[in-house]
């Protein structure tokens, strides 16, 4: 390829990319949302929004962190007017750095109790995600199992898989300890559990979930929705993965189960505010709150809605009651806390 | 006199000009490194910085040997052998670069794993248990060194199968009859001679190396790049992160001071007016299909295998994960890499050109540090792009607030331009290696009897150089287009509204742990850069310098 011909296609070439960025507009207006949700997992959504109130639901996915610094560095002129996250401690980082606003509407103080929300209305969580135990159904008997603690007793030597550290949902976990039981008790624990590792951290959760199926190691942490995927899977092998694994609810008797929330909170600058509560309010109602359950096995916020049938089959449990913002601001010292435990 | 100097000054500030701007998310990451950070760097020297910087250091230097192991012999059996197979084997060893780093981990590990087939089939054969044998741990530091050295060594191989073929046949003539063998005249004759361009393309490969995030982070392997990460996230520290970030950058600008020192004696130009293609040394009968198998085994590991089971899941998950956006997608992907590419291309140009034109310490310092984006972090470069655009347009905007009464808004943040930029920092040195060793190889003695016909410094760039570099544009347009391709971490913070590719497609459904919904678009990926690698292989075959004047 010659260059003259480069230099006559290049402004063609451009011009095709950015027409391919003009959002088509519905006639009740828009609202933009930056989403730490995968694409998949919220977009069904956002589409039933905009059949049922004409609004237009603009999206860009990605990280937390990224989405986060973009909202920032953006500031007064940035076009978002939600932001998504599943994690309840980002959203309160969001709210530290002077992003969101406060928003209020009386179905959503209605639909979702006050320990997923922040209490002035910064944010609100939207569907619930529990990390219990999960344990070989051969192997290891349900009355072996009692609390979090309980794992780092020598007696599960060798035999728990873990996902690495880095995992925010390890480091949320951490942070529901250090609040509970303070910094010194969580580290020592951490190393009792560090010590039990059957292997050295790695892969993400439905991988340490095949690894207790195959017999790797004995029990593990995961989050309830990776193994309702697998349950679900269009797979035989994760089908038959997770046939061999059940699910403990530890803590029933004391802190309850470390659970964190995915949530929302409507940006300091939005230029869509109403719309922006608007969905806000949509994604606590029923319809919307079922379709977390059906289709991802996540807990519904809102304690009305029935779980999905894959979620009852694993039964009720009691969920930690702590403020999930207590998390996101434990978090870096729970990270500290897992690289002096040796927590890779 | 004074024309002179202005005709002088304005290459080299046009130069120096556009390598800064290119510079400018590095340059902006050192300038958030020189704020005070919290006590993040005592906790990290007491626990776990020894890990990043050794694993750092083992990685790039395991990778970049892997990548000499299996590209250079590669590069020299199908550049100046026969043997059965080389015609296909020539292109077919660049495949594996059209695999995602991070992808051929997730495949590996899918069949390696102790839950994997492999070990399964392994206990259900011999009865054995977890504690009965020892199979290598694949998501390991070793493992990672092996994933990634299989998907780079193609940058290797290419640099050194252009440096052989394009070899004086004269000097690989004479070693013959002094009685050289095949052996001898490899590694005292064909390796020194191509040594820089060996080294351009370990360093391209160390490079990547360090950047990469998806291998390391999913196999549990901290490194710089999980650091700077993990120091951000998890302890919402993000200036200690870009000085983290700011001392890989250090280390490898110092990398590639000593690549420039390394071949500072070296200059190779051609000596004489014509050379001919070397008659390719035939490998008879088993030594044939020897050097065969040689070159099928990183083809099987590095494409065919992972290729092979990224097709296995996509039949079974095409028909619920690939809908009507599908063709959108694809169309994003190709148009964005297109438009990179050729954009890359030109800006390399400048700036090699621009370097010969005025090899000043000034005008090189600037190329190099244009250069280092690649070795940070997709997600940095991204950063660095955000930070000083919207500063831009918060400044724009003020300024027109205050005399217009109106508010411009975003103009560049949160648009294809920003991304476009993005990619310009990030694969510079991509086509600009490219470029540079095509440059180098021109004879400066061309230039001058242009320029006494008449020509303008332009002119000669437009007229003599690009037709002579056609093979080096094309490798240095393809090799950006692949790797925007592949590209995820700056598409993923940088893009706009409602706009997806078929990287942020494959890993938004792979982050999601559904590694088998996400091969169709993994696939994909593969088969729109299968297509150029192709063409490239074709490019580097005909485009040797002379071989148009064979007669």
């Amino acid at each position: 390829m010659s260059l003259p011909s480069i230099s006559r296609f290049l402004p063609s070439v451009c011009g095709l990319l950015f027409s391919l960025i003009t959002a088509p507009a519905l006639a009740g207006g828009e609202v933009n949302l930056y989403s730490a949700r995968k694409e998949d997992l919220i977009k069904p959504l956002l589409d039933d929004f905009s059949k049922q109130t004409g609004i237009a639901v603009n999206l860009v996915t990605g990280k937390e962190e990224a989405l986060l610094q973009r909202l920032q560095s953006e500031g007064a002129n940035t076009p978002a007017d939600l932001l998504l996250t599943s994690d309840a401690g980002r959203l309160a980082a969001a709210q530290q750095a002077g992003v969101l606003q406060a928003v209020k509407s009386d179905a959503l103080t209605a639909r979702v109790p006050a320990r997923y929300r922040d209490p002035e209305g910064y944010w609100y969580g939207l569907s619930v995600r529990a990390r219990p135990i999960l344990y070989a159904r051969d192997r290891v008997q349900s009355a072996e199992l009692s609390t979090y603690e309980n794992l780092a007793d020598p007696r599960w030597k060798g035999k728990i898989c873990m996902r690495s550290s880095d995992s925010v949902y390890n480091q949320s976990l951490v942070a529901g300890m250090i609040a509970h039981h303070g910094e010194a008790k969580t580290e020592a624990w951490a190393k009792g559990l560090v010590a039990n590792f059957a292997r050295p951290p790695k892969g993400g959760d439905r991988d340490q979930i095949k690894a207790v199926a195959a017999g790797e190691c004995d029990v593990t942490l995961a989050n309830t929705y990776y193994l309702g995927g697998m349950v679900n899977s269009s797979d035989d092998a994760e089908k038959q993965a997770a046939a061999k694994v059940a699910v403990f609810w530890p803590d029933a008797q004391t802190t309850g189960v470390h659970v964190n929330v995915s949530g929302a909170g409507v940006t300091a600058h939005a230029r869509h505010r109403d719309h922006a509560v608007k969905l806000l309010d949509f994604l606590t109602s029923d319809a919307a709150q079922r379709w977390y359950a059906e289709t991802n096995n996540e807990y519904p916020v809102n304690p009305a809605i029935p779980p999905s049938a894959t979620l009852k089959a694993w039964g009720e449990f009691k969920a930690d009651t702590l403020n999930v913002a207590k998390l996101g601001e434990l978090n870096p010292a729970a990270v500290r806390l897992m690289d002096r435990a040796g927590w890779k | 006199m004074r024309g002179v100097w202005a005709r002088t000054d304005r290459w080299s500030l046009l130069v120096v000009g556009v390598a800064l701007l290119l510079a400018l998310p590095v340059l902006t990451v050192f300038v958030t490194a020189l704020q005070p950070a919290g006590a993040v760097w005592r906790h990290l020297a007491d626990t776990v910085l020894t890990d990043y910087v050794g694993n750092s250091v083992l990685l790039m230097l395991g990778v970049g040997a892997g990548a000499l192991l299996i590209g250079v012999p590669a590069a020299w059996l199908t550049s100046l052998h026969e043997f059965p197979g080389r015609r296909w084997l020539e292109w077919a060893l660049l495949l594996p670069m059209a695999i995602p780093a991070y992808i051929i981990a997730y495949t590996y590990t899918g069949l390696l794993d102790f839950a994997g087939p492999v070990q399964t089939l392994l206990r259900a054969g011999f009865h054995w248990t977890r504690q009965d044998y020892g199979f290598p741990e694949i998501r390991s530091l070793p493992g990672a060194v092996v994933m990634l050295a299989l998907v780079l060594y193609p940058y290797v191989y290419l640099l050194a199968r252009a440096a052989f073929l394009d070899q004086s046949v004269a000097v690989l003539e004479v070693s013959r009859t002094l009685g050289a063998g095949p052996w001898r005249r490899f590694y005292a004759v064909s390796l020194p001679m191509a040594r820089p361009a060996l080294i351009a393309g370990v360093s391209l490969v160390q490079m990547e190396a360090l950047a990469d995030y998806g291998t390391v982070q999913y196999f549990g392997v901290g490194t710089f790049t999980t650091g700077i990460f993990r120091v951000w996230y998890g302890m919402n520290d993000s200036t200690a992160a870009a000085q983290l970030a700011a001392l890989l950058l250090l280390f490898v600008f110092a990398l590639l001071v000593f690549e420039r020192w390394s071949r500072r004696r070296a200059r190779f130009h051609h000596a004489g007016n014509r050379q001919y293609r070397p008659a390719r040394l035939s490998f008879a009968g088993r030594w044939g299909w020897l050097a065969t198998v040689a070159c099928l085994v990183p083809l099987l590991f590095g494409f065919l295998i992972p290729a092979g089971q990224l097709t296995v899941w996509a039949w079974r998950t095409a028909p619920h994960v690939v809908d009507g956006r599908f063709l959108a997608l694809l169309a994003n992907s190709l148009l964005l890499a297109l438009g990179a590419a050729l954009l890359i291309l030109l800006l390399a140009l400048l700036l090699g050109y621009g370097q010969r034109l005025r090899p000043r310490p000034l005008v090189r310092w600037a190329v190099r540090s244009a250069g280092l984006g690649y070795a940070a972090p997709g997600t940095v470069v991204a950063i660095g792009v955000m930070l000083p655009f919207a500063a831009l347009d918060r400044s724009v905007d003020a300024w027109a607030r205050q005399w217009f009464g109106v508010s411009t808004g975003l103009l560049l943040s949160g648009t294809l331009a920003a991304l476009l930029f993005a990619y310009c920092a990030r694969f510079l040195p991509v086509a600009l290696h490219s470029v540079e060793a095509g440059l180098s190889r021109i004879r400066p003695s061309m230039d001058d009897a242009a320029r006494a016909l008449g020509s303008t410094p332009r002119g000669v760039l437009w007229r003599v150089h690009v037709p002579m570099l056609r093979g080096s544009l094309l490798t240095a347009v393809l090799l950006v287009f692949v790797d925007v391709l592949k590209e995820l971490p700056a598409t993923l913070i940088l893009r706009p509204f409602n706009f997806n590719t078929l990287a942020v497609r494959a890993y938004e459904l792979a982050s999601d742990e559904r590694l088998a919904d996400s091969a169709p678009f993994a696939l994909a990926i593969v088969l729109a850069g299968i297509g150029p690698v192709i063409l490239l292989s074709r490019a580097i075959g005909r485009a040797r310098p002379g071989y148009d004047a064979v007669p």
